[in-house]
């Protein structure tokens, strides 16, 4: 653990996007109390600048506080991210898993209906998903989860396909394991650290598949959220560019720094890749 | 690739193409069927838009009285006759309006995807000669900005200091409402429009191919075949040109082609924000109504569009890199 955690440090871009990551995730823990009451709540005269009359980042076209906005935001596309990304992972992980340790033709069907997700705009299945089971967030991570597992069974299948040659894999089948014992006992530990630095990854795209479907209108419409602030600060961006300026660098802040967290867990995991990097 | 080898491949490829296509009508027909209420209703949209005159046509088109197996075929056949339904909000069938639009989508998704590869490979290019130099560090600052930024967001920024502020390009639409240009003009017209769209949709992919051409040209370059060419005295330039920079358009290519799908959904963004008339246009105004059959109309039409790009994307393949394996 101190020789991952060294290993981590080394990279100084993931290291700050940690702090900024931490930071998000407070201030998402502590939303209700920084901004108390309702984020839809009319808190001042709408339209006011930046700075004015106690909002320091103005509200919108209702008086809503966009500071409180952003802040109750954070808890949403946060566990958007992460609730869809588990889900996502684990059916990347089980169908990786089954094509890789079985091979042959069930790896065929499988790696064809890997490949048919991958090849169809997902962004747009994504939308039509959303708008035919209807707008709620069991929906929207639901949709997400559909639209991002593909590159996790990818992932876990070419693991799985070069580990179960292995001896210890061919050790644990004469000693009389069980199959799902070994896939869950043996392999699936060795094949962790590519999931990991995926599954930090996905958040990330994750939150920017949010904040693109609320955008677009359809985010669970009782919950504040990202995209949806920008959405409704789009038509009067001539008279007021901090409703739509600010809701988007909170996102552009979120998602760099789990990419750069991304980064780092995969230099400290797989130590060998890091320095061949250029 | 030999000569002879290519129908087959070719073959094998359409088939896939093929059935790529169908899997896509079979998961429209489910989608309908899986949602909530009756199918009827939601081919004809919610919001109490359709008469019970049209949802009794509906039921008796689709044959909503029939066996799942029986509706299944029904819908099949009707799509692959290019019957996509109608839209009882526009008054107006789903092909036809699709077909429509598409025109405005092609030449967006194309100008982006152009502006993205030509700007991706000079830069990663130039990046690979100067490891460490202003384009270097420019391709990376820009990919991590743009892995990281919603692509509505950078078109509503753009549209902020070009449009609002500076006042140089237009923000709206596809050309200017009521200027009549003609010919030249028009075309020029059409261009200003088209810019801020454009580098909206294709920034991304320009520091993703980048990126990637960057990587395999550092690859490339310490390649025996390379050492040789520069052993025989070719020019430098020649040798980055026809062996360094021939092979790093590969991946490139690959690339395109995996990302066609997210080329085209991103296109969906773009035009909300800049109400570009495409069918991503189109697709938000149906969102807006509810207008399923629309919606359904526009997704298994990107879909088949992204499988042409495939197509296209591997037969340019087996063109560029003889050795390519065919299977």
């Amino acid at each position: 653990m101190a020789d991952f955690w060294r290993r981590y440090r080394r990279n100084k871009g993931a290291v700050v996007g940690l702090v900024v990551l931490i930071l998000v995730v407070i201030m998402a823990a502590t939303a209700p109390w920084l901004f108390p009451g309702s984020p839809w709540d009319m808190a001042s005269a709408p339209f006011m600048p930046p700075g004015e009359m106690g909002m320091w980042l103005g509200t919108d076209s209702l008086g809503r506080d966009v500071a409180a906005g952003i802040a109750h935001g954070a808890r949403i596309s946060l566990l958007v991210g992460a609730v869809s990304t588990v889900a996502a992972l684990s059916v990347g992980v089980t169908l990786g898993a089954i094509a890789g340790y079985l091979g042959g033709f069930v790896d065929d069907v499988v790696m064809r209906f890997t490949e048919f997700f991958q090849t169809i705009p997902s962004f747009v299945l994504a939308i039509l998903l959303v708008a035919i089971f209807t707008p709620t967030i069991g929906s929207v991570v639901a949709a997400i989860a559909i639209v991002s597992w593909p590159p996790v069974a990818r992932v876990v299948r070419a693991e799985f396909l070069s580990l179960r040659s292995r001896e210890f894999v061919q050790a644990a089948e004469v000693l009389g394991k069980s199959r799902i014992a070994i896939v869950l006992g043996d392999i699936l530990p060795n094949a962790l650290s590519p999931i990991i630095v995926l599954a930090s990854l996905m958040v990330a795209s994750a939150i920017l598949l949010e904040s693109a479907l609320s955008f677009l209108g359809l985010g669970d419409p009782n919950l504040m959220t990202w995209g949806f602030l920008i959405g409704s600060g789009r038509s009067v961006i001539r008279l007021a560019w901090w409703m739509s300026v600010f809701p988007g660098l909170a996102i552009f802040v979120t998602v760099l720094s789990l990419n750069l967290v991304g980064e780092g867990l995969s230099d400290a995991l797989n130590p060998r890749l890091a320095r061949g990097r250029a | 690739m030999e000569a002879g080898k290519l129908p087959g491949f070719l073959a094998r490829r359409l088939l896939k193409a093929v059935a790529v296509v169908l899997a896509i009508v079979i998961c429209n027909f489910f989608l309908v069927h899986a949602a909530p209420g009756d199918p009827a209703s939601v081919m004809a949209g919610q919001s109490g838009a359709a008469d019970a005159v049209f949802m009794e046509q509906l039921r008796r088109q689709f044959g909503l009285d029939q066996p799942l197996h029986v509706q299944l075929w029904i819908y099949l056949k009707s799509v692959l006759t290019l019957d996509l339904g109608f839209s009882h909000r526009q008054q107006m069938g789903v092909a036809a309006l699709i077909m429509e639009r598409l025109p405005a989508t092609l030449l967006l998704t194309g100008a982006a995807f152009a502006f993205a590869v030509v700007g991706g490979v000079t830069l990663g290019a130039l990046a690979a000669q100067r490891v460490g130099s202003w384009a270097d560090s420019f391709i990376t600052i820009l990919a991590l900005t743009f892995y990281a930024t919603p692509l509505f967001w950078v078109g509503l920024m753009l549209v902020l200091v070009f449009s609002v502020w500076l006042e140089w390009l237009p923000s709206f639409g596809m050309s200017s409402v009521g200027a009549g240009y003609e010919g030249w003009a028009h075309v020029w017209d059409v261009a200003q429009h088209l810019l801020l769209p454009a580098l909206t949709l294709g920034l991304f992919y320009l520091a993703v191919y980048a990126r990637l051409t960057r990587a395999t040209m550092l690859e490339v370059q310490d390649q025996d075949f390379v050492k040789t060419a520069r052993a025989k005295g070719v020019p430098e330039g020649r040798i980055t040109r026809a062996h360094v920079l021939r092979n790093a358009m590969l991946p490139v290519i690959t690339f395109a082609g995996i990302q066609a799908g997210q080329l085209v959904g991103g296109s969906i963004l773009v035009e909300t924000v800049f109400a570009w008339p495409g069918i991503g246009r189109l697709a938000f105004e149906a969102l807006l109504a509810r207008d399923y059959a629309v919606l359904l109309g526009v997704f298994f039409c990107t879909s088949v569009i992204v499988v042409l790009f495939n197509l296209a994307t591997d037969l340019l393949y087996a063109i560029i890199d003889p050795r390519v394996e065919v299977g």
